[in-house]
C-alpha cells in the first residue's frame, strides 16, 4: 500500500489514508461522496456498506451506476434524520469549507457516526500565509483554485483553527494526519511543524 | 395543432364500447380468483378479477419479476398497445429491449388497478350478486387493496420475490406500500414522483374532480350505466383540472404562453381563444371516452386516504423498519403535487430505519408528469440502480 499511501494511486492522498483507517465490512456514510470515488475503493478493496450523499444529480447518477447507494443533498439538511451511532464512520472528506454552519455539522458527524473522519485544506500552510501576506491576495492553489468571488468555500479554518474547535466541543481526537504537497505525511514528532507544512489535515473524531 | 378535436361522434361511440368490453374481457391476461378478497373497509369482494399484462421471459428461478404499478388513470398496457385508444403503451421508454427496464433481462409484469377500468374488479364489472354493474356500490378500495390484489397475482405466478417494484406517482405509493408490506418480496424499490401519503392540497384537488362528475346530472346517481348515459361533461372537467396539476407553470409558459388558437385576436366569447384552454378541452374530451367515470371516483380515493405513516403509529420509519429492500427515489424539481420535500420525507424515514437508499432530484420544468416523459437522467438513474441491483441479485 506504500504505492497508493504517497497518492499515486487516486491522487488524493487523504482517501488513502480513509481507506487504510477502515476496516472490511464497516457501515460507512460519505457526506460530499461526489462521483463516488471514495466510496467505490472502500467497496472494492474492504466490502464495506457504503452509503453517500452528494449535492450534485450528475455525482448522484455516476455513483448509482456503480452500485452505490446515493442520495441527493447536503450537510446542512439531511443528517437529523439518522439514527445516533447507525455508521461506524462517517466521512466528511474536503467539505467542511464549504458547509454553513461547521460546528453543528462536525457535532452530527460524531452523533452520526461512532467515529468521524475530517480532511480539509489546511489554511496555515505556508503558501496561503504567503499569498494573504505578501501578496496581500486571496490565495488560489491547485486544491483551491477558484477566485474568492466564484469559491464555493465560506468556511476555511487552519489545523491550530480546527484543533481549537474540537478542544471547545470536547471531542477526542482518535488520530490525525498532515499532508505535505507532494501527499505525504508529516511526521509526527514535528506537530509544531503541521500547520506551516501541511497542505491538507485529517482528523479521526469520536464523541 | 392543439385544436380540439371534432371527432364523429360515431367514432367516440366505438371507442366507448371498445372501453367497455375492455373492462368485462379485457384483451390482456386475465385471473379470476374466485375466493374473492377481503377490504380494507370490510367489505368481502365476492369475486376478484385482476387484468395483467407481461413482458419479457420468467427464468428458471423466478427471480427476474418487476412488477410496474401504474398511475390513476394508466393501465397494464405499459408497454404495448391501449387496446381502446390504439395509443402507445405509457411507459415505452422506460420498459423494452434495450431500455432501463431491460425485458431481454426481466420480466416485467403490469397490473390494472383495483376498482380501475380495464379488466380488474371495478365499478364497471359485474356485481355477482345484482348480476349488474357494481358502479358505486363497489366497497371502496385502498392502495394497500390495491396491492393485496397484485400480491395474490404474484402468488398465483409462483414469484417468492420480485426483483423490483416500480412506479411514478400513485403508482408510486403502490412501490411504499409494497414495501411496507411485503419487505421480504420486495429486493429492490424505484418509487418515484410521489409521497408516503396524499396532501390536503392533493385530496382538494380530487376533490373538485369528484364533485365535477356527480355533479353532471348524467351521473345519475352512479347508475349512468343502467341508463345508458356516460357523465361525460363532469369527467371531463374533472380531467382538465387535473390535468393542470401534473404540468407547471413554468411549463405551461413555455409550451403555450398566452397564445391565441387559430386567431390573431381575442374573441371577445368564451369560446377557447387560448391555446391552453383548447389543450385541455382536448385532454378532457378524449378521456371521457376511455376511462369510467366512476372508477375515477374510486382510484382517487384510494389515493386521498393513503397516508402510510398513520398505519405504522404515526412514524413513517416504522413502515421499513429492519428492511433488506433497497431503495432508489426520484423527484422532479418542478412537480407540485408531489414536491420533493415529499419524497425527502421518505428518505429521511428510511434513513432512520437504515434502509439502503438512494434519490435525486431532476431538474426539470415538466412538472409531475415527467415521469411519463423521455428524460435521460431518469433513465440513466434507473439503469444505473437496476443493474447494480441486479449484480446483487446474480441475475447478470
Amino acid at each position: 500500500m506504500n504505492a497508493a499511501k504517497s497518492g499515486f494511486a487516486t491522487g488524493r492522498a487523504d482517501l488513502e489514508i480513509i481507506v487504510d483507517l477502515i476496516k472490511p465490512g464497516d457501515r460507512v456514510l460519505d457526506i460530499g461522496c461526489g462521483d463516488g470515488t471514495l466510496l467505490r475503493m472502500l467497496e472494492e478493496r474492504l466490502d464495506v456498506d457504503a452509503r453517500g450523499i452528494e449535492i450534485s444529480p450528475e455525482g448522484v447518477t455516476k455513483c448509482l451506476a456503480a452500485g452505490l447507494s446515493v442520495i441527493q443533498g447536503n450537510a446542512n439538511h439531511d443528517l437529523a434524520s439518522y439514527p445516533d451511532k447507525s455508521f461506524d464512520w462517517v466521512i466528511l472528506s474536503q467539505a467542511i469549507q464549504v458547509v454553513h454552519n461547521p460546528k453543528e455539522t462536525v457535532r452530527e458527524l460524531v452523533r452520526i457516526g461512532k467515529k468521524a473522519i475530517v480532511s480539509f485544506p489546511n489554511f496555515g500552510h505556508w503558501h496561503i500565509r504567503w499569498q494573504v501576506a505578501i501578496e496581500g491576495r486571496m490565495p488560489m492553489t491547485n486544491r483551491l483554485p477558484l477566485p474568492w468571488y466564484a469559491t464555493p468555500n465560506i468556511h476555511f479554518c487552519t489545523i491550530r483553527d480546527f484543533r481549537a474547535l474540537i478542544d471547545e466541543m470536547g471531542l477526542k481526537t482518535e488520530a490525525h494526519f498532515a499532508l505535505r504537497s507532494d501527499g505525504r505525511a508529516i511526521a509526527r514528532r514535528h506537530p509544531w511543524l503541521w500547520n506551516l507544512f501541511g497542505r491538507e489535515a485529517i482528523f479521526v473524531l469520536s464523541e | 395543432m392543439l385544436k380540439a378535436s371534432k371527432k364523429p361522434s360515431k367514432e367516440k361511440a366505438q371507442v366507448r364500447d371498445k372501453a367497455l368490453k375492455e373492462a368485462l374481457t379485457p384483451s390482456s391476461k386475465l385471473i379470476s380468483f374466485e375466493r374473492g378478497m377481503k377490504l380494507d373497509c370490510g367489505a368481502h369482494l365476492p369475486e376478484l378479477n385482476v387484468a395483467y399484462e407481461t413482458y419479457g421471459t420468467l427464468n428458471a428461478d423466478k427471480s427476474n419479476a418487476v412488477l410496474i404499478c401504474h398511475a390513476l388513470t394508466g393501465d397494464q398496457y405499459a408497454a404495448s398497445n391501449n387496446p381502446v385508444t390504439g395509443k402507445l403503451g405509457w411507459w415505452l421508454n422506460m420498459i423494452g429491449p434495450g431500455k432501463p427496464v431491460d425485458t431481454e433481462k426481466y420480466f416485467v409484469i403490469c397490473v390494472n388497478v383495483l376498482g380501475s377500468c380495464l379488466g380488474t374488479t371495478g365499478p364497471l364489472s359485474i356485481n355477482p350478486d345484482t348480476g349488474r354493474a357494481y358502479g358505486v356500490d363497489l366497497p371502496v378500495i385502498t392502495i394497500h387493496d390495491m396491492v393485496k390484489a397484485q400480491n395474490m397475482l404474484i402468488d398465483h405466478l409462483g414469484i417468492e420475490t420480485l426483483f423490483a417494484v416500480i412506479g411514478g406517482s400513485m403508482g408510486g405509493m403502490q412501490v411504499l406500500q409494497w414495501a411496507a408490506s411485503f419487505p421480504e418480496k420486495v429486493f429492490a424499490a424505484i418509487p418515484i414522483a410521489t409521497g408516503a401519503h396524499h396532501s390536503p392540497q392533493n385530496i382538494a384537488f380530487n376533490e373538485v374532480g369528484r364533485q365535477a362528475v356527480m355533479a353532471d346530472p348524467d351521473w345519475q346517481g352512479g347508475r349512468y350505466m343502467q341508463e345508458g348515459v356516460i357523465p361525460s361533461k363532469g369527467l371531463s372537467v374533472a380531467r382538465m383540472a387535473a390535468h393542470i396539476t401534473y404540468l407547471s407553470e413554468e411549463g405551461l409558459q413555455r409550451k403555450f404562453g398566452r397564445n391565441l388558437q387559430d386567431k390573431d385576436a381575442i374573441g371577445f366569447s368564451f369560446d377557447a381563444d387560448f391555446q391552453i384552454e383548447s389543450y385541455l378541452h382536448y385532454q378532457g374530451m378524449t378521456f371521457v371516452d376511455r376511462f369510467d367515470a366512476n372508477s375515477y371516483l374510486y382510484v382517487t380515493r384510494a389515493m386521498d386516504y393513503f397516508d402510510l405513516a398513520a398505519d405504522y403509529k404515526g412514524v413513517l420509519g416504522n413502515a421499513f423498519m429492519g428492511t433488506k429492500t433497497r431503495f432508489c427515489l426520484i423527484s422532479f424539481s418542478s412537480d407540485w403535487l408531489f414536491p420533493t420535500e415529499e419524497s425527502r420525507t421518505i428518505i429521511h424515514a428510511l434513513n432512520a430505519a437504515g434502509a439502503s437508499v438512494s434519490f435525486a432530484e431532476i431538474e426539470t420544468d415538466k412538472g409531475h408528469d415527467s415521469f411519463l416523459l423521455d428524460l435521460p437522467e431518469m433513465f440513466d438513474m434507473v439503469e444505473g440502480f437496476l443493474s447494480s441491483a441486479a449484480r446483487a441479485r446474480g441475475l447478470e
